[in-house]
């Protein structure tokens, strides 16, 4: 028997009473060595900063491994390193500021080596379901170029998932709407 | 074999639950068209700016997409955090209210050791949440969040106050329909899921366009809990049971081959 998923609802203004806390931005514990931030701004189709939003990350340390219960190759050795981080605003200025390390090339399934990338979920009032994207970085140009992801995303639409270097790590911005919209994944 | 065996013995032989290694998908079910509701729903204003117009790239699973957060490693959940009513030194006022069900996947396994979050107004429909300028009176006793971890059975028991309804600035006279906000993590980024419990038989449901964002009424039928007088404590709080459906394995392990 298979049962019809749950579906989703808005995440609504007032997230901010239940889901953030305060390690929530720290993917890797402070201090790690070879942590980086990764900053940025989400952006409303009228290109103004959305105040109100809440964004997830979820990804592999540098060494390609996970921080995953249910066994899936071979577990993260990166002390304090949880993989997954939570930010969220109830009515900051767009903003957002994660604290993690690179993630490592993975190799799938199919023998393809995936560039190092960071699966995001984005939640907010108004989107009735999460927006999943990925962030990839701008200085992985070999890497990049192989990645069987990001060679199904038409090109002139790559860059907006191309976190830049910048001061203490990258940069990366998000856009709702507009000729700088984001690519989006169907997962 | 660890994990494999556990729970009541009901027929006379272990029941199987879940085995976190044994069974853990290697890909998750595609969800369709039509079972969530549309990013873009104009009846919802603030989607109107929020969504995306150009098309959803397809994502193929990989190892990121099937993998998913530790437990342990975020923030420790107590059994204090799922008893709303107790997280301050007087009780709130309202209905006193039990919130049950379990966590499954959509093969009908239920899903152990995940978090779930969950999120609400007062019985007065007001949140406490600098934002919330309803004036309905704050209750000095309810906060109004909680989380709780599922059990080897996939349970989840939250005891709170029935939220009441409130009003929005949507259209004219908008009110949305009592509900509680739940966050689910599940097992992989894959099954993560946020959406909303309701009340059965809400006078408000007709008109609220967030609920009417799900585009049939077996869906929107699944956000709404359901009257238990079985676990309704006798002398103390009525019971609502309400049951979540993360997506399940795909059909083919590694047919997508990423
Ligand atoms: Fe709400």
């Amino acid at each position: 028997m298979i049962f019809p998923s749950t579906p989703s609802q808005t995440v609504g203004p007032y997230f901010a009473i239940g889901m953030p806390w305060p390690e929530g931005p720290h993917a890797v514990a402070p201090g790690t060595v070879g942590a980086v931030t990764i900053r940025g701004t989400v952006y409303d189709g009228a290109g103004v900063p959305i105040p109100d939003f809440l964004l997830e990350t979820w990804q592999a340390d540098p060494a390609g491994r996970f921080v995953d219960l249910w066994g899936h190759g071979g577990p993260s050795e990166l002390a304090g390193f949880r993989g997954f981080a939570r930010v969220g605003h109830e009515d900051g200025d767009g903003s957002f500021e994660l604290l993690t390390v690179k993630p490592g090339a993975l190799v799938l399934g199919s023998g393809a080596i995936a560039a190092p990338h960071i699966d995001v979920s984005l939640f907010a009032r108004g989107l009735l379901h999460r927006c999943v994207t990925r962030f990839y970085f701008a200085d992985e140009q070999a890497a990049n170029a192989a990645d069987p992801v990001l060679a199904t995303v038409p090109p002139e639409r790559r860059e907006t998932l191309l976190a830049r270097v910048a001061e203490g790590g990258y940069e990366i911005d998000i856009h709702l709407q507009g000729p700088h919209e984001t690519v989006f994944f169907a997962l | 074999m660890t994990g494999v065996t556990g729970g009541d013995d009901v027929d006379g032989g272990p029941r199987r639950i879940y085995d976190p290694v044994a069974d853990t998908p290697l890909s998750y079910v595609r969800e369709g068209v039509g079972l969530h509701p549309p990013l873009d729903f104009a009846e919802y204003k603030s989607t109107r700016l929020r969504h995306p117009q150009r098309p959803l790239v397809y994502l193929p699973q990989g190892v990121t997409e099937v993998t998913g957060p530790v437990l342990g490693l975020l923030a420790p959940v107590s059994a204090l955090d799922s008893d709303l009513t107790r997280q301050h030194a007087g009780e709130p006022i309202g209905e006193r209210t039990i919130v049950f069900g379990r966590v499954f996947d959509t093969e009908g396994k239920p899903l152990r050791n995940t978090l779930v979050e969950v999120w609400q107004a007062n019985a007065c429909g007001r949140y406490r949440h600098r934002w919330d300028r309803f004036p309905a009176p704050l209750d000095p006793n309810f906060s109004g969040a909680g989380r709780a971890v599922t059990d080897e059975e996939g349970r989840y028991r939250f005891v709170t106050i029935k939220p009441g309804p409130y009003p929005w600035g949507n259209h004219y006279n908008a009110w949305r329909p009592a509900h509680i906000h739940f966050s689910l993590l599940g097992r992989a980024f894959a099954q993560r899921l946020v959406t909303q419990m309701y009340f059965p038989g809400d006078p408000l449901f007709r008109y609220d366009p967030i609920f009417n964002s799900i585009p049939d009424e077996a869906g929107r039928d699944r956000l709404i809990s359901r009257f238990s007088i079985v676990e309704t404590e006798p002398n103390w709080a009525l019971a609502y049971e309400f049951d979540i459906y993360l997506r399940g394995p795909g059909a083919t392990p590694f047919e997508e081959a990423l």
